[in-house]
């Protein structure tokens, strides 16, 4: 379980994050949504330390999260996985290389026991014969793929995803969402991801948190957020023509 | 007053270079890659420049002095000089800045804006280190490639002048023995040391702090060659300044 309490960050005198609070919880797909520019990822990041925060407390199952001590940091990295928005892998490094580096750097196995581990995430994420291909020759959804592979190598208890499956295809970006919730639950890790896809919303959204301009303007679940009445978010969800025929058929 | 907030950074970010070391194991393998990249991929321009402006020194020495009353051991004795003090050490090191230099901003630079360098971060890597130490590292070999610089670039000054028939080869190699200084290999070694941290470092700043996508690695780049060359050249004045002045 991971909570912010009061959470603030600007840039240059520009406020983006304001007073956030929020509970994201264990084994449940944790999403953050809200348009574009909202601030979705720079919460995300004052999260992962990434971004100092201004003001506000991060608690990582009661422990603050505190950029002062490093030991406890490295620690808790330890037991962090992230999928960037754009993959972030290694250029660098082949698809294998990439999954084994976290543990390459973090543990102690021999190399047989590293290229095992790594077999198993790579299987554990439907990827097939792409062990020595590298991260240019491989497709968006691939390297999704092998950015979650990296990210739960190292089993992790949080997980972190900055829109999964943003510029994939409808079906694959329902598979990448699933895969994620499936992992979710399967390992019990408290899993927050980020996007503005409604379908992914509808599908895996156990906990949703609604940004606007960076403020928390609502929280709830996928059943509740279609009930709503709050303007701001049925201008979201209703944004797209799809959801406003489904309201609709149902409304008739 | 934008610089000293860039000067401050840039030493920061030397002080975390050396600290947090990432693990040997897998520095090791970096350095080594970093010395194929940086100084093994360089020795070809290198030589090939050093040779060629070798020979073009020595001939602009030979027209330049085409007076008989001067000693014909005066264009091997100008060109070793010339060569081994600047063109070697200074002249090379510009090209550098531009080849290792723009490498460097542009692989760094784009490790920032595809977010490579937070998924290190996020991983509890201490990212200047495992990026820029082994960089640091691997150029401590540049004075070697100075070394093939001076030596390729005398040779070119013997023969050229030899062959277009300015001095013979027994003057020339007189010249080049002639009034020897240990001193100016010193000053020329360290001017090359400070050269070699100069083309690690600033490039690296430049990749590392740029805001961005794409485009900017472009732009990056060419601010880091305008900056590293200007370092390299202040450097050069003021070391010549305090050690031959
Ligand atoms: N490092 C930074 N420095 C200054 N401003 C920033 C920085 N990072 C983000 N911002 C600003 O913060 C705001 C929120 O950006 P953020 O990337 O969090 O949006 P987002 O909700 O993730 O959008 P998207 O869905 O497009 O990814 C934007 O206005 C952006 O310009
Ligand atoms: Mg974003």
């Amino acid at each position: 379980m991971i909570e912010i309490n009061k959470i603030s960050k600007s840039f240059d005198n520009h406020k983006i994050i304001e007073d956030i609070s929020a509970t994201f919880d264990k084994g449940k797909t944790n999403l953050i949504i809200g348009q574009s520019g909202s601030g979705k990822t720079v919460l995300m990041k004052c999260l992962l330390g990434l971004h100092e925060v201004d003001k506000g407390d991060i608690l990582y199952d009661g422990k603050e999260f505190n950029k002062d001590e490093i030991s406890e940091v490295s620690d808790l990295r330890k037991q962090m996985g992230m999928v960037f928005q754009g993959s972030a892998l290694f250029d660098s490094m082949s698809v294998l290389d990439n999954i084994i580096f976290p543990l390459r750097m973090f543990s102690n196995m021999s190399q047989s026991k590293m290229i095992e581990r790594a077999r198993e995430v790579i299987h554990r994420v439907d990827l097939k014969d792409v062990d020595n291909k590298f991260p240019s020759e491989i497709s968006g959804g691939m390297k999704k793929r092998v950015a979650i592979a990296r990210a739960i190598v190292l089993n992790p208890k949080y997980l972190f995803c900055d829109e999964p499956n943003s510029g994939l295809d409808p079906k694959t970006a329902i598979i990448i969402d699933k895969l994620i919730q499936e992992i979710t639950v399967e390992y019990d890790i408290t899993t927050i991801i980020n996007t503005h896809d409604m379908n992914s919303v509808m599908e895996i959204g156990d906990k949703i948190i609604f940004l606007v301009e960076g403020k928390k303007i609502w929280e709830g679940n996928n059943e509740e957020i279609l009930n709503t009445d709050d303007k701001l978010i049925n201008d979201f969800v209703y944004s797209s023509e799809l959801f406003k025929k489904v309201k609709l058929s149902q409304k008739k | 007053m934008r610089i000293f907030f860039h000067i401050g950074r840039y030493f920061l970010m030397i002080k975390y270079t050396f600290s947090k070391f990432t693990k040997w194991s897998v520095l090791k393998k970096l350095i080594f890659q970093e010395i194929e990249d940086l100084i093994l991929g360089s020795i070809g321009i290198v030589a090939f420049m050093s040779f060629l402006i070798g020979g073009v020194v020595a001939i602009q020495t030979a027209l330049a002095i085409e007076n008989p009353l001067l000693p014909g051991n005066l264009i091997g004795f100008a060109t070793r000089q010339s060569v081994i003090l600047e063109f070697a050490p200074t002249l090379i090191s510009i090209i550098m800045a531009g080849k290792v230099g723009s490498f460097i901003t542009s692989s760094i630079g784009t490790m920032r804006v595809t977010e490579q360098i937070d998924a290190l971060e996020v991983m509890g890597i201490n990212s200047f280190n495992y990026l820029i130490f082994p960089k640091i590292i691997s150029l401590l070999l540049y004075p070697f490639l100075i070394t093939l610089a001076m030596f390729l670039g005398i040779l070119g000054g013997y023969i050229a002048s030899v062959y277009a028939g300015f001095s013979t080869s027994f003057d020339f190699i007189q010249g080049i023995q002639l009034d020897f200084k240990v001193f100016h290999i010193i000053y020329t070694y360290i001017k090359t040391i400070l050269f070699a941290f100069v083309l690690a470092t600033i490039p690296s700043y430049h990749g590392f702090f740029m805001k961005g996508g794409a485009l900017e690695v472009g732009k990056a780049s060419n601010i880091s060659f305008v900056w590293t060359s200007s370092v390299i050249i202040i450097i050069n004045f003021i070391v010549t300044q305090l050690l031959l002045a």
